[in-house]
C-alpha cells in the first residue's frame, strides 16, 4: 500500500476523476489551514460522512494540511474518491 | 489455467468494479493503450487502490507502459505493493527487455517484502523483432510465464493489412507457440477485435486452440463464454482421454508392450495428449 507522504504544499489548482456515473470528481487548490473540504453528492445524506471521512484520511495521508478541496461525486465507491482525491492533491501539490 | 485474458480499462471506475464478475480466468488492467497520457497518474493510482478494495479472485494480469516510455517504472512502483499475479509487458523485443523488468521487479519486490520472483511477467510481442526473437524472450529469465500475441501492432510493423482470416499472422502465431512451448512457458493468441462477430471468434478462438494456445486475450466481455469454451476440452476429448487411460492401464496389467484403441496404436505422445486434456479438464472443473 502506497506509503504517503510526510507534507505536501499545495501550490496549484488541479482536478482529477469524470462525470461518469461511478466516479467522482475532484479539485485541489492552495488555501489557508485546516484543510477545508466541500462535498456535493446525491447520496449525501446516506454517504456524506464516510465521503468526508475518506477525504480527509486521503489528505492527511498525502501530508496536506492547507487548502481546498471539493468534490462532486457520482456515487463513487470508497476507493475512487480516495484514489481521485489523492490525484488531484499530487497534481496540485506539483507531482504530476 | 487462463484461457480468457479480458482487458479492462486501467481508469475506468465502472469497469474495475465487474472484474470478478465478467466470467473470464483472468483480467488484464490496462495502464497503455486504453489510458490517455494526461491520464496515466491517474489510473496507475485507481489501480493501486482497486486492487487493494476489490481483493479480486480473478487472477490479476496489469499491463504496464512499455519500456521505451517514462511510465513504465512509475506503473511498477504503484502497482507492485498490492503484488498482482503478473504484469503484461508490452512491446517485448528482446531478451534484454525482460532483464530490465526483471531487475526492477525484483528491487520492488524486495522493498515490499514481497517473495522475489513472485510476479511473473506476460510478454507481449507485438513487433517483427519481438516474433524473431520470441524463444530467446520466452527463456529470458524464470519470471517469464507466457508469451502473447498482440496482432494489430504487429500488422502495422509487417506493414500489411489485419484481417479476419489471419493469414498475416500465421508465421507469427506459429512462431510464437514453438518458442513458448520450447521454454516450457504458455501462449496466449491476440485479441479478436470485430465485437459483434461472434461466429468469427468462434473459429479465430479454434484455430488458436488447434495450433497450440493456451489462451487467448479478450477485448469485450461478450466475447468471454466462447473463448473459455473454445479453450475448454470438449466432452469428446475427455471421453477419449479416459479411453486412452484405461486400455494403457489395461495393456500395462496384461504385461503388453503396445495397445491399441479403435484400430489405432496407442504411443507415447497420444498418453501424452490425453494426459494434457484430463489434466486441463479437472483444472477447469470441466466434466464429460
Amino acid at each position: 500500500m502506497w506509503k504517503g507522504m510526510n507534507h505536501m504544499n499545495l501550490t496549484r489548482a488541479a482536478g482529477a476523476g469524470t462525470d461518469k456515473s461511478g466516479d467522482v470528481l475532484v479539485w485541489a487548490e492552495p488555501g489557508g489551514s485546516p484543510v477545508q473540504i466541500e462535498v456535493e453528492s446525491s447520496v449525501a445524506d446516506l454517504f456524506g460522512g464516510a465521503i468526508l471521512a475518506a477525504v480527509q484520511e486521503t489528505a492527511a495521508a498525502c501530508g496536506v494540511t492547507a487548502g481546498r478541496i471539493r468534490i462532486q461525486d457520482k456515487g463513487a465507491l470508497d476507493y475512487v474518491i480516495r484514489a481521485r482525491v489523492e490525484t488531484a492533491l499530487r497534481r496540485s501539490g506539483g507531482e504530476a | 489455467m487462463m484461457r480468457s485474458l479480458l482487458f479492462l480499462p486501467g481508469n475506468s471506475p465502472s469497469m474495475l468494479i465487474n472484474g470478478d464478475l465478467l466470467g473470464s480466468d483472468s483480467i488484464i488492467i490496462d495502464l497503455e493503450d486504453a489510458v490517455s497520457p494526461d491520464d496515466k497518474d491517474a489510473a496507475r493510482i485507481l489501480v493501486r487502490n482497486a486492487l487493494g478494495f476489490f481483493r479480486y479472485r480473478t487472477t490479476v494480469v496489469v499491463r504496464i507502459n512499455g519500456l521505451d516510455t517514462g511510465y513504465w517504472r512509475k506503473d511498477l512502483e504503484e502497482i507492485v505493493p498490492l503484488a498482482p499475479q503478473f504484469i503484461l509487458l508490452p512491446k517485448a523485443g528482446c531478451a534484454q527487455d525482460m532483464l530490465t523488468l526483471d531487475q526492477a521487479l525484483l528491487a520492488l519486490e524486495q522493498a515490499n517484502s514481497l517473495t522475489p520472483g513472485g510476479i511473473r511477467v506476460i510478454a507481449l510481442v507485438e513487433t517483427a523483432v519481438g516474433v524473431e526473437h520470441a524463444y530467446e524472450i520466452a527463456s529470458a529469465c524464470p519470471r517469464v510465464a507466457a508469451l502473447a500475441l498482440g496482432a494489430e501492432d504487429l500488422t502495422a510493423d509487417l506493414q500489411c493489412k489485419r484481417t479476419k482470416e489471419g493469414a498475416e499472422i500465421a508465421y507469427s502465431r506459429g512462431r510464437l507457440v514453438a518458442a513458448a512451448r520450447a521454454a516450457g512457458v504458455e501462449c496466449f493468441d491476440t485479441p479478436f477485435t470485430d465485437t459483434d462477430d461472434l461466429e468469427g471468434l468462434e473459429q479465430d478462438a479454434r484455430l488458436a486452440k488447434g495450433l497450440g494456445f493456451s489462451g487467448k486475450l479478450v477485448i469485450n466481455p461478450r466475447h468471454v463464454g466462447i473463448v473459455n469454451q473454445a479453450f475448454s476440452p470438449s466432452a469428446a476429448d475427455i471421453a477419449y482421454a479416459r479411453e486412452v487411460m484405461r486400455v494403457i492401464e489395461e495393456g500395462r496389467a496384461q504385461g503388453k508392450g503396445a495397445v491399441a484403441l479403435h484400430g489405432k496404436m496407442i504411443d507415447k505422445p497420444i498418453v501424452a495428449r490425453a494426459r494434457q486434456v484430463l489434466d486441463a479438464a479437472e483444472q477447469m472443473g470441466v466434466k464429460a
